[in-house]
């Protein structure tokens, strides 16, 4: 596979590409990870959700 | 399970759980196999092997106005229904597009400058994408900096049905005005204008692509459920302590 006198620009293409994607999986990762972290101190605490004390009746 | 009990944000949590890791295998897969179809595809007779950005630029393209689509579709759930699953559903789905689109502009200019000889022309296909690109920031803007979140949900709900109008004009731009930008080349009268050679890593591609954009969907809308459930969480707290 040859990429000819425009390499450049299609393996800056592929670049953004590659860059911009795993800058919004990490966002969702890291993201998921902090939500579950701080509810996990929350419920620890022994903070509930008002369905949560409908169930526990 | 009935459709409707996926509008139970905790069953819709348990079906989410269960089907992102396949989705993001699938995904996976199809990328590897249009990755390597899209690098073994033959050079174009006249663009020469600068038609590998296509294999990016156009699925970026179309999940860029999908997007807006699933918005506007989520934002009547918001504003007729006022569905929390649709507005979860609509906020998660902003940044998606926006990068998608983001992606979109990029490429197609990295491909212009050796294919038009420019990285830019104020063309209408290519004026519609970047008034596009700043109705998502617009909308995320909204999401994001609004103090009370049901009335900046609202207000993105408007701005994403009023910017609706912008996808016709994105579609029929290249119809409707003399543009540098090509006519459609696959959803056209007559039929497309690939070659199966390059069209199969196109649409495989394509495909790799949509299921990228619904992993990334249905992840992030994982995340504001949980987001929500801590807010209140929160309020619950600080009115306990208050009491």
């Amino acid at each position: 596979m040859t990429l000819g006198p425009h390499a450049d620009f299609i393996v800056a293409a592929y670049a953004v590409t590659v860059f911009v994607v795993a800058g919004l999986i990490a966002w969702v990762v890291l993201d998921y990870s902090a939500q579950r972290r701080i509810l996990g101190d929350l419920e620890e605490r022994g903070v509930t959700r008002r369905s949560q004390r409908g169930d526990e009746r | 399970m009935a459709i409707i009990d996926l509008a139970n944000p905790t069953r819709f949590l348990t079906l989410v759980n269960r089907v992102l890791p396949w989705l993001a295998a699938i995904t996976l897969l199809l990328f590897a196999v249009g990755l390597v179809r899209a690098m073994n595809a033959p050079d174009d007779y006249q663009q020469g092997a600068t038609v590998k950005i296509m294999f990016l630029h156009v699925p970026a393209a179309w999940l860029s106005m999908m997007g807006w689509g699933l918005m506007s579709v989520a934002a009547l759930g918001t504003l007729v229904w006022r569905h929390p699953l649709a507005d979860v559903a609509g906020k998660a789905a902003a940044p998606v597009g926006a990068a998608f689109t983001f992606i979109c502009l990029i490429t197609g200019s990295l491909w212009g400058r050796p294919t038009w000889g420019t990285y830019w022309v104020w063309d209408a296909r290519l004026t519609s994408v970047l008034v596009l690109f700043l109705l998502y920031l617009g909308v995320l803007a909204l999401y994001w900096t609004a103090e009370d979140p049901g009335r900046g949900s609202r207000a993105a709900a408007v701005l994403t049905l009023v910017g609706a109008v912008n996808i016709p004009i994105i579609k029929f731009s290249v119809d409707w005005w003399n543009t540098l930008h090509q006519p459609a080349s696959i959803l056209r009268m007559g039929g497309n204008a690939i070659d199966p050679s390059i069209l199969w890593p196109l649409l495989i591609m394509a495909l790799a692509f949509t299921g990228l954009f619904f992993t990334l969907h249905l992840a992030a809308m994982r995340n504001e459920i949980l987001r929500r459930r801590v807010r209140s969480m929160r309020i619950m707290q600080a009115q306990e302590a208050r009491a």
